[in-house]
């Protein structure tokens, strides 16, 4: 074990580390880039010592860090990490380099600030996925949406105001009534850890009530069809780092929420409303996967694919439940976790990578429009080797980090029953064929206008950033047993801890 | 009642703070207008004083002149942070002052009876007491609403405020006199436990108590500006210059806050089950007309009334509660408010010049660009009020919700947390128009050169950042003023 305090260190070091960003003033942008970018790789060094110093045999907390932090009411600076959070911080330490670089000479304005954001941004989620205390999470987990509300509205596209007001609004009202329903727990608990939280017996109608409550909060950030439409949105409008950090990190904080509130303090009413989480993530899995099939504008498009996978991550969550539930099954619902947890991360990877491309092609073109394009790939052929690539990963084709994810949370739904699995399916199809129609029509096919013809190929910043994520794509892709590994034992405590009923 | 020399003694504070303002008066009278630094120094040290009486001692618990004056651990928080939000907005409204030809005697002098006014206010043992110190701070500020007598806007704003708080003072004395017709004593332990083994309509005594009941809560309402009794407000803290309405938008909710505790947990606390529906009511009013009708506004002063009525929604919501917790939480709420108030209205009184009053919410159109760090400072403040965490407003918020959902009042707590999601957003329509509109100036802004100011208003601005991560000394020690184990 490392006696450095290295939770508090990745979520304070970017936290300060923006402040001085933003004290480099509007006119010394360079300085603001070297600085932000130092502080981003200085960040993600710190925290690969959680990858490695992490005993994963055990499948526990560590890295514990408890102090008093409220004294009045009980509540603690507690961080802790097991294998599901050391998961999401290095994908969000590792994004936020690549949104850093990404940003290098596509923001003009307010360097600063806009980095500043970013980096205060990495912070406060890194900080949800450390947070042992229920009440530290939901002051990270609602602190976010302060710098990216500010990212959405300074840097973004002609309807920003819109988009990002709808969606702070959006969240917030979601997260509120979580809110409540930890307030409820916190005055029969007498304690905002999550371990006493979900030993805390229950009855089945509290259970039931604190679902929805949570189910508010993490379907909005998920998001779940239907209260999805707050995300293409602000996808669209957000500047590219922006829709980055949001499909790649901030999505994943919903799925994250599942797992350590919603399944860990009320299992009862989870079994109970399993058949409801399930179909609204068919839903979001087949009828927003037509929605995407239809968009002209590209970030929408991927948006609602982000929205399609996501919903693929719910159905590895519950079914999971409903199947050790019903059947003791506990491989398979350990299957179904660990599905959901690698298709989060690959979908990290994935949509992280095609909202870079389309960054890429704005800042040349400045436009999203698919119908602007065509041919790209006579111009720009790394470019578009490393698009077909992401596509690729997106339809979820074997050897890509798409793949597995998908295939292990297909095997389990086959385990509960062969129609859900038969419907999960359907998402190779479909997110095949919106994902190859968009490659076709934006890459392939002769040149279709003058301005694709005066296109650029991808400078060599711009290929590190697409390089670095095509190699977290194809290492998760080909060689996902560290991933797995890592997480596995954390998985089964988890599953372990489903089969105890609370009532 | 006996006169005990001893008694002066024990309100020290008080009479040291009445005798500098009466020094200062005098002082004032002598000096010349390029002098008035001296009164202005002379009264942010009188009140800093004063605050270091009440920390200094740490036996908080006196009773003095039978009982009509106690001061006790509640009192001592109260006035501690009443007089530092006063000095603060002494720092804050000199340059305002100075531009308008208003940096005369007068306001200090106002402002300073007003505070003391408030300090008697919540130390108030008896009925007597909490008139006289309402009395004291009512009248110095319908005079400072009007301090600016050549302007239309001000007087009508200085009338309606007098007219409505002479009426709400009227109903609040009628109800008092019914009071004192039920039990027959004045002095508001002695009510209490007359009071408290009331069945209303058992008699007669308990009916005019009843009454009593609702006409002290109608006066309460009045004075917190809560709705549907919130009409002067927003008048009042438009028509008043900003200098002012810092002033009136600020302590005085802490001292309100005071009245409203001593009056009906300190003398009706029997009567919990009947005043604690009543400010239900009053609470849930005015979170809806404060949060909606705030969406409307144009005029940032007049936004943040409609926005300090919803606000008076929450702290009533802690007040409803009648248990220990709530009103701690409810404390908390005004000390918070009135912190988070005071750095609103000097971002306000920063970008006033002469001849411009940065009073429209367009003339805060792209600060970002102009001013990044006051821009800044006002994010966190109007994040502050939204409840945004990690900020100050919603610790505040979080506690009263959280001694609602303790006292049983879960609907209520989801009422409220309804609303202000619909308040937030006219903080974030504040917040948009100073990030992501373009400046209609686009000149650097030429901030007054005061430095103490500037510092202050920094300082203001980060501490609802710093409060609203380290919440836990303050309602540590709100806790402790209401005898709860932290």
């Amino acid at each position: 074990m490392n006696s450095l305090p290295l939770l508090s260190l990745v979520i304070w070091l970017p936290i300060f580390g923006g402040a001085l960003v933003s004290l480099a003033g509007t006119g010394r942008a360079n300085v603001a880039r070297w600085l932000a970018l130092a502080i981003a790789i200085l960040v993600f060094v710190v925290s690969i010592p959680l990858f490695t110093g992490y005993d994963s045999a055990s499948g526990t907390l560590q890295f514990l860090e408890n102090v008093q932090w409220i004294g009045a009411i009980n509540a603690n600076y507690h961080l802790g990490a097991d294998g599901i959070s050391i998961a999401l911080i290095l994908l969000t330490t590792f994004t936020t380099v690549l949104v850093i670089l990404g940003a290098w000479d596509s923001v003009h304005d307010k360097v600063n600030q806009y980095l500043a954001a970013f980096l205060v941004l990495e912070g406060l989620m890194i900080g949800v996925f450390a947070a042992m205390d229920a009440l530290l999470f939901y002051v990270f987990f609602e602190g976010m949406l302060i710098p990216m509300f500010i990212i959405i509205g300074i840097w973004g596209g002609p309807r920003r105001v819109y988009a990002t007001l709808k969606f702070f609004l959006y969240t917030f009202f979601g997260s509120i009534f979580m809110l409540i329903g930890l307030i409820y727990l916190y005055l029969h608990a007498h304690s905002w850890e999550l371990a006493d939280l979900a030993k805390l017996p229950l009855s089945a109608t509290e259970q039931a009530w604190l679902f929805f409550a949570f189910l508010f909060g993490f379907a909005i950030k998920v998001p779940m069809w239907p209260v999805h439409t707050w995300l293409p949105d602000a996808h669209v409008e957000a500047p590219t780092g922006g829709s980055v950090i949001l499909a790649a990190i901030m999505l994943k904080i919903g799925g994250y929420g599942f797992i350590r509130f919603s399944l860990a303090i009320v299992p009862d009413a989870c079994q109970e409303f399993a058949w409801l989480i399930v179909a609204l993530s068919l839903i979001a899995v087949i009828y927003v996967g037509f929605v995407a099939l239809v968009q002209e504008d590209m970030k929408k498009l991927i948006a609602y694919s982000s929205v399609s996978h996501m919903g693929f991550v719910t159905l590895g969550l519950f079914i999971s439940l409903a199947l050790v539930r019903a059947t003791g099954n506990k491989d398979a619902a350990a299957l179904g976790i660990s599905g959901a947890m690698v298709q989060m991360i690959s979908h990290g990877f994935v949509s992280g990578a095609m909202f870079s491309c389309v960054g890429v092609l704005y800042d040349r073109m400045h436009s999203r429009m698919i119908k602007d394009y065509g041919g790209v790939v006579n111009t720009m052929p790394w470019f578009a080797a490393f698009w077909v690539l992401f596509s690729m990963a997106n339809c979820g084709l074997p050897g890509t980090s798409g793949f597995v994810g998908e295939f292990m949370v297909i095997l389990a739904s086959f385990a509960m029953s062969p129609w859900v699995a038969a419907g999960a399916a359907l998402i190779l199809i479909i997110g095949a064929a919106y994902t190859l129609w968009l490659v076709k029509r934006v890459i392939f096919g002769a040149i279709a206008n003058d301005h694709v013809a005066k296109l650029t190929d991808i400078n060599p910043r711009e290929a590190l950033v697409l390089g670095a994520f095509a190699a977290g794509v194809l290492v998760v892709g080909v060689w996902p047993a560290p991933l797995t590994h890592l997480m596995d034992a954390s998985i089964s405590l988890v599953v372990d801890h489903l089969l105890a009923a609370k009532s | 009642m006996n006169f005990n020399i001893h008694d002066i003694v024990l309100a020290l504070p008080e009479d040291f703070l009445l005798g500098a303002i009466c020094a200062i008066l005098l002082i004032d009278l002598f000096l010349k207008p390029a002098q008035r630094a001296i009164t202005h120094w002379l009264s942010i040290a009188a009140l800093l004083v004063t605050m270091a009486l009440i920390l200094v001692d740490t036996d908080p618990a006196k009773v003095a002149f039978s009982g009509a004056y106690l001061h006790d651990g509640i009192a001592a928080v109260l006035k501690v942070f009443v007089l530092g939000v006063t000095a603060a907005v002494f720092v804050y409204a000199r340059g305002y002052l100075r531009d308008r030809q208003l940096y005369i005697g007068e306001f200090y002098l106002l402002c300073l009876f007003g505070t003391l006014g408030m300090m008697l206010l919540v130390s108030a043992g008896n009925l007597v007491m909490v008139y006289l110190g309402l009395e004291l701070f009512a009248l110095s500020s319908y005079a400072l609403v009007a301090i600016n007598r050549d302007s239309g806007l001000s007087s009508e704003a200085a009338m309606k405020y007098f007219v409505l708080g002479a009426l709400a003072s009227g109903l609040l004395l009628y109800g008092m006199s019914m009071i004192y017709g039920a039990t027959g004593t004045l002095d508001l332990a002695a009510i209490h436990s007359g009071a408290h083994s009331v069945v209303v309509g058992a008699d007669l005594h308990s009916v005019l108590l009843a009454f009593g009941v609702v006409f002290l809560v109608v006066g309460i309402g009045f004075k917190f500006g809560a709705a549907p009794f919130h009409m002067w407000l927003p008048d009042v803290y438009q028509g008043s210059p900003t200098a002012v309405t810092i002033f009136i938008g600020s302590a005085p909710k802490i001292a309100a806050f005071g009245m409203a505790y001593r009056l009906l947990e300190g003398g009706l606390g029997g009567m919990q089950p009947h005043w604690s529906q009543m400010l239900a009511a009053l609470a849930v009013a005015s979170l809806a007309i404060g949060n909606i009708v705030a969406i409307a506004q144009t005029n940032l002063k007049r936004m943040l009334a409609y926005s300090t009525i919803s606000h008076v929604g929450f702290l009533l919501l802690g007040l409803a509660n009648g248990t220990p917790t709530g009103y701690a939480a409810a404390m908390f709420y005004a000390v918070s408010y009135a912190i988070t108030a005071s750095a609103a209205f000097g971002v306000i009184l920063l970008l006033a010049r002469s001849g411009f009053e940065a009073e429209e919410i367009d003339d805060f159109k792209g600060l970002n660009q102009r001013n990044p760090w006051y821009a800044f400072i006002m994010l966190l403040t109007m994040a502050s009020l939204a409840g945004i965490p990690p900020l100050f407003g919603f610790a505040a918020k979080f506690m009263v919700l959280k001694a609602a959902v303790d006292a049983g009042m879960l609907w209520l707590a989801i009422v409220a947390i309804v609303f202000a999601i619909i308040g937030m957003y006219y903080y974030l329509h504040v917040i948009k128009v100073m990030y992501f509109d373009a400046p209609v100036d686009k000149t650097e802004l030429t901030l007054p050169k005061d430095l103490a100011f500037r510092w202050l208003l920094s300082l203001n601005g980060v501490a609802l950042l710093v409060l609203g991560i380290f919440w836990g000394p303050l309602i540590a020690w709100c806790y402790h003023a209401f005898g709860l184990a932290s």
